[in-house]
């Protein structure tokens, strides 16, 4: 079995193992990389073929657009995945980035954009460093902030019983517009995607993202500034959860108070799904996309097979997502035998 | 080599102490004090009826707590607790047909079968608790959802003799988390299995050197978690008079997670205190109860158990990095 | 060798006190431009303190630290670093999940003329750099699907890389292949050429003569010895690290051993462990243990010693061999059947696999003997109360009352709680590993002669020390391990301290024990999970 290994270089690290092991850990990366885009394909192609209505441009459009949204805040949840945190406060800022951009358009676009960016940026900001600076648990930090946020934003909106009005029509027209058929949040999240594709593999802060997720001792030796990587990451999440409530308030005229419960553990299944480590230093924007998409198509499916709710689709991410974490498991496993 | 740390500098020993002080005692006191404020300062506090809402208000609360404790002492959390309130709550009315005990029976079993299935991903296959948790999370509410898509009510008399029949005064249900309190006090305190899973939050390379059955005792600690959640689950329902899977139990987990941490269990994992978990569960609620009773809106109360939470956490957070 | 007479880096009189511990007491040591320097010595010597203290993961209470002429105090490794002093540790500090170019050139990667990242020339920047150490693979792959020597020869090539004027090595080859070792050997031949000072530290004598210029010997915390490398003789080395002098082997020591061990003990073996075998650890390694027999284990520092112990108890992943006690075979890997079975082991690392912190000494002691001193799964107070007043008696264990936390006590008194925790199991063969290290004097001989008390009363002991004269002293025989074989067993009159530093400097006649290792592992998935 390892005859051809002796002939080969010392250090020629795939010769030391069988092909059929190559190829095994080659068909592993690939599905931890992909596999949610193949069973997106998968999805997309049975879809078409069983029905009649999956396989139209509104249906298309209608699932991407409302994709959008979970998009925008799934991109940030990659980064802190990555790093080998978590951020379960996303949900209550999105919820409140809505309600300062509702109340904020009554003065303008800018202050709209500008005010839901501000505070949920200061929100996160201040979850990272107190993350880590103490080294206190991300889980248990932006458990606090899901609360605390929630008080707040409850707090501005009288209880929830006030649902501001977005009546500036500039501002609605951000999450209503449309160009070739799909609204303008399609574009701001794809425009966002390639960014943060280009921020993740590209850039010195991307690298040190994944060498902290990776193993944040030795990225402490390699020179990695992890305290101020580690706050920039929660930065990110907090903005794109603002930025995300804002469109969508702009998108539905109001700052709706009773949305986003439980978002955030949508926006994680998206993320893990994708292919990103929970365990951190590994992941893409690529596969959190498809992972998005697919949550999307699955409730597209789901609404249309007539006899079935929408808990449902619960049950098919929730088991979809025990399946994944299995997989990376089993994978990380074999691959660390090398 | 000498793995010894340097000293800690004189400057800290006092905030060391103070935090040590505050982790073991400092639950007692904020009821305390919170106890002594209501008194004098809120009208009609002392009221039987005002102690009775409060108590029957936190029950479930204090009963998934109480398996949220032990899982946390073992280093894991459980994020599953609330969707298996649900599932129980869908079941108990699905069996409800075949009477109160064994649609019971059928509820728990359904809850420790969620604990095993997330147990096992973190024993056996060594997904992070966290992890498997949360797809328990996602996806147990929905087969709660699928199997009871609105709210049923049900009119068997059993069931709605268990949610609002008192003993001597007390409500039956609050009378069953004070007996579950007690039985998880002993379980921790008295048993071969309690002291095991303290052993494993303590040191669980010496704990599988020292011959424990390590994975045995992980998985049997989520079933209790999820037959404790599956209970409350039962107990919600009853009182409720209707089977609710789409909202019951919805961030009971939080709820859960805070009275463990409020009462000074630490998330490190390797120390469970029960009682001061309830205490943590009362103190939340006696919280709520005040601000709301002073007119403080309840967004105040969430933004108050934030910073209550974080304050925990930071004194109970072991020294140094993690 | 175009060694210059200016050290580059020095240290001159150098102390490091921890609570309880002088781990450097005025250590000096200079390492020149252009040489290899070995740096030796036995577990507590020093070694890792004064590398710490180089590389500004700790600042010495006293003395000064003087680089390239200068007197320099690192606060940082990230600073150390900088200034060009690079550490490869035993354990490859760099990211696996990351790709190989990645990790390389990790805060040093080629950008384009829009500042972003430069994919092609990473990888090909990368590609170049690694084949110059003799590593050709594909850099994009994650470096954890390199083999272990790759993966040291990119740490290597990263901390080489970024302008060090001193490289510090802390065990590179532990998990290296034979051949593997020769390209790092040639790699710091290159460095030294190159003007580069090495220090070398690692306890494979055979790398020392191969590849250092000099050599300085720690012990105790202190300078044992500092001197060129050839012509110092191989015995000698060994009784500098281990500190016994040649000529005087005492015939009655400071140890507490009182029993005649020169009596045979006959009898069928209690517990037999044959040819244990797990790769890069031991290889064929057998054991046999009788009843009332003391059997040490000797061997210096990364022997094999310790891990011996653990794959008896089931707690090292095994590529072949059988333990059996009372001549039953017990099940591979299940530390549970093993203990069940009589095998106890005490581990050499107290607090990470020792004790449980958080709970009381009583606790501690019933750990291992639980469901032996319960009824129906319910804890008896009153059993477990008599057996923990019976060890703390017996064991003289002093602690302000069985309540009190375990890690309040000093070393020796954990030391105690954890034997008497093994003792409570009433085990037919006790697995000592280092019983009196880092204890005090008065503890350590209270351990020695509870030894021999429990060997008189029947129990079979396998006694693991890097003390020689304890080891001399307490053992009935002796097996000497080196690089993860036997290599000697010494019975009889042959137990002396001379007799096992000429075990441990005789030259094997193969070139290493591990050189025809099978590459693949035979249990997959055993090594993952015991390190969880």
């Amino acid at each position: 079995m390892m005859t051809d290994s002796e002939v080969l270089p010392a250090h020629d690290a795939p010769a030391a193992r069988t092909a059929a092991a190559a190829r095994r850990e080659h068909v592993g990366r690939l599905l931890q990389h992909h596999g949610a885009l193949i069973v997106l394909a998968v999805l997309v192609v049975v879809g078409s073929v069983a029905f009649d209505f999956f396989a139209t441009p509104e249906n298309a459009a209608s699932v991407v657009v409302s994709s959008s949204f979970l998009a925008i805040i799934a991109l940030g949840m990659t980064f802190v995945i990555i790093s080998g945190g978590i951020d379960l406060s996303v949900g209550s800022l999105f919820v409140l980035g809505g309600v300062l951009a509702a109340y904020g358009s009554q003065a303008g676009v800018v202050v709209a954009l500008l005010l839901p960016l501000a505070v949920c940026g200061t929100f996160g900001l201040v979850q990272g460093l107190i993350i880590a600076r103490t080294g206190m648990a991300p889980f248990i930090v932006t458990l606090a902030g899901l609360l605390g946020v929630r008080g707040l934003m409850l707090a501005l909106s009288n209880e929830g019983a006030t649902t501001y009005l977005v009546k500036n029509p500039a501002f609605a027209a951000l999450g209503q517009g449309e160009l070739f058929g799909l609204t303008y949040p399609v574009y701001i999240a794809a425009a966002l995607a390639l960014l943060c594709m280009l921020l993740l593999q590209r850039t010195g802060f991307g690298q040190n993202v994944f060498a902290i997720g990776g193993n944040e001792h030795a990225a402490t030796l390699m020179g990695v500034p992890v305290v101020r990587t580690k706050v920039l990451v929660y930065l990110m999440s907090g903005l794109l959860a603002g930025l995300a409530g804002a469109l969508n308030a702009a998108r539905l005229s109001s700052g709706v108070t009773i949305l986003g419960i439980g978002l955030e553990l949508d926006v994680i299944a998206a993320v893990v799904i994708g292919g990103t480590l929970l365990t951190g230093g590994a992941g893409s924007v690529t596969g959190t996309v498809s992972g998005v998409l697919l949550l999307g198509v699955i409730q597209s499916l789901i609404n249309q097979i007539g006899d079935l709710t929408s808990s449902f689709q619960q049950v098919v991410s929730g088991g979809f997502l025990a399946l994944v974490v299995i997989a990376q498991r089993l994978l990380s496993k074999a691959q660390r035998l090398n | 080599m000498t793995d010894t740390t340097t000293a800690a500098p004189a400057t800290r020993v006092d905030r060391t102490r103070l935090f040590a002080w505050l982790q073991e005692y400092g639950v007692y006191a904020a009821v305390l004090t919170l106890l002594v404020l209501n008194v004098l300062f809120t009208p009609r506090f002392l009221d039987v009826a005002n102690f009775r809402t409060q108590l029957v208000q936190v029950t479930p609360i204090v009963i998934v707590s109480l398996g949220m404790a032990l899982v946390i002492g073992t280093q894991g959390i459980d994020l599953s607790v609330g969707s298996v309130m649900a599932l129980s709550a869908a079941m108990v009315v699905l069996y409800l047909g075949y009477g109160v005990l064994p649609a019971l029976i059928v509820a728990l079993v359904a809850g420790a079968a969620v604990g095993a299935a997330g147990g096992s991903l973190v024993a056996y296959v060594g997904v992070q608790p966290i992890v498997a948790t949360l797809a328990l999370l996602v996806g147990v509410r929905g087969l709660a959802n699928v199997l009871v898509p609105q709210l049923m009510e049900f009119r068997n008399p059993d069931l709605i003799a268990l949610g609002s029949s008192s003993v001597a005064g007390v409500p039956i249900i609050v009378v069953i988390a004070a007996a579950l309190t007690l039985l998880m006090a002993f379980l921790v305190r008295r048993t071969t299995f309690g002291r095991q899973v303290v052993a494993i939050g303590g040191n669980r390379t010496a704990s599988e050197l020292s011959g424990l059955p390590v994975k045995r005792v992980l998985m049997t600690v989520y079933m209790i978690s999820g037959a404790l959640a599956a209970l409350a689950g039962v107990l919600a329902t009853a009182r409720l008079q209707a089977s609710d899977p789409t909202s019951l139990g919805l961030f009971i987990e939080l709820s859960a997670i805070t009275a463990v941490v409020v009462g000074g269990t630490p998330l490190a994992g390797g120390r469970i205190r029960v009682l001061s978990t309830v205490m943590g569960a009362l103190l939340m609620q006696l919280l709520s109860a005040t601000l709301i009773k002073h007119n403080l809106p309840q967004s105040w109360t969430q933004m108050v158990q934030a910073v209550i939470i974080l304050t925990a956490v930071y004194v109970t957070r072991e020294r140094g990095p993690r | 060798m175009g060694a210059s007479e200016e050290p580059v880096l020095e240290a001159r009189q150098v102390t490091k006190r921890f609570p309880g511990v002088v781990a450097l007491d005025g250590v000096s040591f200079a390492v020149l431009p252009g040489e290899v320097h070995a740096l030796v010595g036995e577990n507590g010597a020093g070694k890792s303190t004064l590398i710490k203290v180089f590389t500004g993961v700790y600042r010495p209470d006293g003395g000064e630290l003087r680089y390239q002429g200068e007197r320099v105090a690192f606060g940082t490794p990230l600073e150390a670093q900088r200034s060009g002093i690079s550490t490869i540790y035993q354990e490859v500090n760099l990211v696996p999940m990351m790709s190989v170019a990645r990790n390389l050139l990790l805060g040093r990667e080629p950008r384009n003329r829009l500042g972003v990242i430069d994919a092609t020339r990473m990888y090909a920047e990368a590609e170049a750099l690694l084949a110059g150490y003799g590593v050709r693979t594909d850099v994009r792959r994650p470096l954890r699907t390199l083999g272990m020597g790759a993966q040291q020869m990119v740490a290597l090539a990263r901390a080489i890389s970024v302008d060090a004027r001193v490289v510090i090595m802390d065990e590179p080859t532990s998990s290296l292949e034979p051949r593997e070792v020769e390209t790092l050997f040639g790699v710091i031949r290159r460095l030294r050429d190159d003007g580069i000072a090495v220090v070398y530290v690692s306890h494979r004598l055979d790398e020392l003569y191969q590849v250092c210029d000099r050599v300085t010997v720690l012990r105790d915390g202190r300078l044992a010895h500092t001197g060129p490398m050839a012509g110092l003789d191989r015995l000698r080395l060994i009784s500098l690290m281990l500190g016994r002098a040649l000529d005087e082997v005492r015939t009655s020591g400071a140890t507490r051993f009182s029993r005649d061990h020169d009596a045979e003990a006959t009898g069928a073996p209690v517990m037999e462990a044959r040819s244990l075998t797990s790769r890069h650890v031991l290889r064929d390694v057998s054991v046999s243990v009788r009843p009332g027999e003391v059997v040490g284990l000797g061997g210096l520092l990364g022997a094999g010693r310790s891990e011996t112990a653990k794959a008896i108890l089931g707690a090292l992943p095994l590529d072949s061999g059988v333990v059996l006690v009372a001549g039953l075979p017990l099940r591979r890997g299940s530390t549970t059947t093993a203990i069940r079975a009589g095998v106890s082991l005490l581990p050499e690392d107290r607090k990470a696999e020792g004790i449980i912190p958080n709970l009381s000494v009583r606790e501690n002691i019933v750990l291992a003997s639980l469901s032996r001193l319960a009824r129906g799964g319910v804890v008896s107070d009153a059993r477990v109360d008599e057996v923990v007043d019976a060890f703390i008696r017996k064991l003289r264990i002093k602690a302000s009352s069985p309540h009190q936390k375990v890690s309040e006590l000093s070393g020796g008194n954990q030391q105690k709680v954890l034997l008497a925790r093994w003792l409570a199991v009433r085990p037919k063969v006790l697995l000592l590993d280092e019983p009196t290290r880092g204890i005090d004097v008065g503890a350590k001989a209270e351990v020695q002669a509870l030894i021999d008390e429990l060997a008189d009363e029947g129990l079979g002991v396998l006694l693991i020390s890097s003390d020689l004269e304890e080891l001399a002293e307490g053992s009935d025989r002796i097996i000497v391990l080196r690089e993860g074989a036997v290599v000697a067993e010494l019975s009889g009159a042959d137990v002396t301290e001379q007799g096992i530093m000429t075990s441990i400097a005789h030259h094997s006649p193969t070139s290493g024990p591990l050189a025809v290792e099978p590459v693949t592992r035979a249990d997959h998935s055993s090594k993952a999970e015991s390190h969880d």
